[in-house]
């Protein structure tokens, strides 16, 4: 199956042959009330028919600001938030359909989280041990009780916690940072998860340890582990993951190969995104960026037009009114732009 | 003369606690001429925010400045009296702080705080006092109408935009930026900086700018000084450091940001965990994460001196400067 392919709004079912190992999600649209009306509730569109699909040791990253939905497209996979539309399939199956035999823990063994603060992320009157004691356990039927302590070390070991027999004793309060997200990796990884699901893993950390952090996820990436990299930094996207999607209030406006969509940004959000990225060695022009000043929009179901319009150099008259259709600019990159070529369109209702 | 005008010499700044003194700031030296603006880099526990509050004296317990001494154009401001203390913090030297929310007080409008400022450093009209607030306000981009705002009816980058523009309502000398863009989004802190650049063009005060970020530092700074676990490690012009970093941990802290132009090659960073102050150890307080440690490191922590070729450069590190 082509890369190209699996970011299409496309609703064709999957194949069950190539479906194993893969997260797919479809239209997903997910609406939070933002007021307590009993008639005419009013909805705000955190997420807005957003398609991607993830696979197993490859890394997908969403980049976007805060409130952009890029940590509640990762919360609906967990079961979190419900949909109001779209699906979430693993392997396969619709996650939120329980006709389907996707049990809670089942879904849980599968798809883990990490969290951006490991201060709070960790219980702080259990031990290292504790956190790993209770996956292993719940996870792992096929383990024998006296087998644990066995595995709980070789994974302490694995994500460089050493030594084990002596972190296994340890108190949260005890580590320093870095050493509580590789806690926080490790216990995800106990479950025997495919899919992690890491929403700003080393936003919080110190800057000399969060390279180690990516490295690690790097090394289980190479063993076959899915990631879901959520991130403001669109430079660690493009380092860590081979694809990187661009959100912006709840759209997905960008995203394809992490170097195509990072070399050769091609809508005008990811443009300035790029632009506005500190880098050390880059001069900078005098003239910036970002005049566009204005706020970011609040999105209801009734939204209508690009949601980037008002900050928008390019705007025209049609982008306050319709979504741009889909550009597909190079071989693995898309984007939603009026400004891209015609030429370049691919149609979307064929696909469909 | 353009003169110095800040000089901070031998200041060593310690935290009292019950499990020991930890030596936050240990012997750091350094000047701040008129206009000039010094970054200071390091990572979380490095020190770096504990120097910014010394320097308008507003350590209390547990910290203790136990040793040297912070003069401003002259006076020693460990040695104020409070009344004059009082005038001279914001007056002469301001400080922006990380989280613009903590910063503004929640309950009073953002024009009752402007004004509230020069009201208390000078002996003004009401209405005067409205007048400039307002100014204020619209130096930074905000329009005078936010004067009956509240802190939170703004957004993020608008809020640190009325903190600067505090900071700035007395005309002070100095401006100390304590991470005054790390909680904010990449494209707001991007019009941040730029207002920052305009304002520093238009109205010549030096800045201590402080933060994490390589990247942004060298985007506005004249000098930029490195701190690892309390001791300044090296400090040169922007361009040489950045263009060839000589200590081992500036090194490694500026191969621990991916680029997202230059080549995509496996970073490694820097190994281990940052130094728990309260287990130093003897000799260089790198050691332990350091590349290129020999035995020479384990007798004593070296000196800041100068490089031979290039004197504005000095590194603290045995291996490069031979002593």
């Amino acid at each position: 199956m082509s890369q190209s392919q699996h970011f299409e709004g496309g609703t064709q079912s999957p194949e069950p042959a190539d479906s194993f190992g893969v997260i797919e999600v479809n239209d997903l649209v997910i609406d939070f009330p933002i007021d307590a009306a009993l008639l005419n509730r009013r909805y705000l569109r955190a997420v807005n028919h957003v398609s991607f699909k993830l696979v197993a040791g490859q890394a997908l990253a969403i980049v976007g600001e805060s409130g952009s939905g890029k940590s509640t497209c990762a919360r609906a996979l967990t079961r979190l938030y419900k949909p109001a539309s779209g699906s979430l399939r693993l392997d396969g199956s619709d996650i939120n359909d329980p006709t389907q035999g996707l049990s809670r823990i089942e879904l849980a063994r599968q798809i883990q989280m990490i969290f951006q603060d490991p201060f709070s992320s960790l219980n702080p009157i259990h031990t290292v041990g504790h956190h790993l004691h209770r996956p292993f356990k719940l996870h792992r039927p096929e383990l024998a009780e006296g087998e644990f302590t066995d595995k709980i070390h070789e994974t302490l070991a694995r994500v460089g916690l050493s030594p084990p027999e002596l972190i296994v004793n340890k108190y949260p309060h005890e580590l320093s940072g870095g050493q509580r997200q590789r806690l926080a990796i490790a216990r995800a990884i106990s479950t025997g998860a495919r899919f992690i699901l890491a929403d700003e893993p080393i936003s919080m950390l110190d800057v000399s340890i969060r390279l180690g952090i990516l490295n690690l996820m790097a090394d289980m990436k190479s063993d076959g582990i899915g990631f879901l990299y959520i991130t403001h930094d669109i430079a660690t996207a493009r380092y860590f993951a081979e694809e990187t999607a661009v959100m912006y209030v709840g759209h997905m406006v960008e995203w394809g190969d992490s170097d195509s969509v990072t070399q050769n940004p091609r809508h005008p959000y990811t443009q300035l995104l790029i632009d506005a990225v500190p880098e050390v060695g880059r001069a900078r022009t005098k003239k910036s960026v970002s005049r566009s000043k204005s706020q970011i929009p609040l999105w209801t179901a009734d939204s209508k037009g690009c949601p980037f319009a008002d900050r928008c150099p390019l705007v025209e008259d049609r982008c306050r009114t319709e979504m741009p259709s889909l550009t597909q600019v190079a071989n693995n990159h898309f984007a939603r732009c009026f400004a891209l070529d015609d030429s370049e369109k691919i149609d979307t209702k064929q696909v469909k | 003369m353009s003169g110095v005008l800040l000089q901070i010499k031998n200041l060593c700044v310690d935290y009292v606690t019950d499990a020991g003194t930890a030596r936050a700031v240990n012997d750091v030296s350094f000047n701040i001429a008129a206009g000039e603006t010094i970054g200071l880099a390091g990572e979380s526990g490095c020190g770096k925010s504990t120097l910014a509050f010394a320097i308008t004296n507003l350590h209390s317990a547990p910290a203790l400045i136990s040793e040297g001494s912070i003069l401003f154009e002259g006076r020693d401001v460990l040695c104020m009296p409070d009344d004059e203390l009082r005038r001279f913090r914001w007056a002469e030297a301001s400080m922006v702080f990380q989280s613009a929310m903590n910063a503004l007080n929640p309950v009073i409008t953002i024009g009752e705080q402007l004004i509230d400022v020069i009201l208390a450093h000078n002996a003004v009209s009401y209405e005067e006092a409205y007048g400039r607030a307002e100014s204020s306000l619209e130096l930074v981009g905000i329009h005078p109408s936010r004067m009956q705002s509240y802190a939170h009816q703004l957004s993020g980058g608008m809020r640190q935009r009325v903190v600067i523009a505090i900071a700035l309502i007395l005309r002070p000398k100095l401006i100390v930026m304590d991470e005054p863009t790390t909680a904010l989004d990449v494209v707001v802190e991007r019009e941040i900086m730029d207002q920052l650049y305009e304002l520093k063009a238009e109205l010549g005060f030096a800045i201590l700018f402080i933060s994490h970020d390589l990247g942004l530092m060298g985007e506005i700074t004249d000098r930029i000084g490195v701190m690892y676990a309390g001791n300044l490690v090296e400090m040169g012009t922007t361009s040489g450091l950045l263009a060839s970093p000589q200590h081992p941990y500036t090194q490694g802290l500026l191969a621990s940001f991916p680029t997202i132009h230059g080549p995509k090659t496996r970073l490694e960073g820097i190994p281990g965990n940052p130094l728990n102050l309260l287990e130093i150890p003897e000799g260089c307080y790198f050691q332990d994460r350091c590349n290129k440690k020999t035995d020479e490191c384990l007798l004593r922590q070296p000196e800041l001196i100068p490089l031979q070729k290039q004197p504005s450069h000095q590194v603290a590190c045995v291996e490069v400067t031979g002593l």
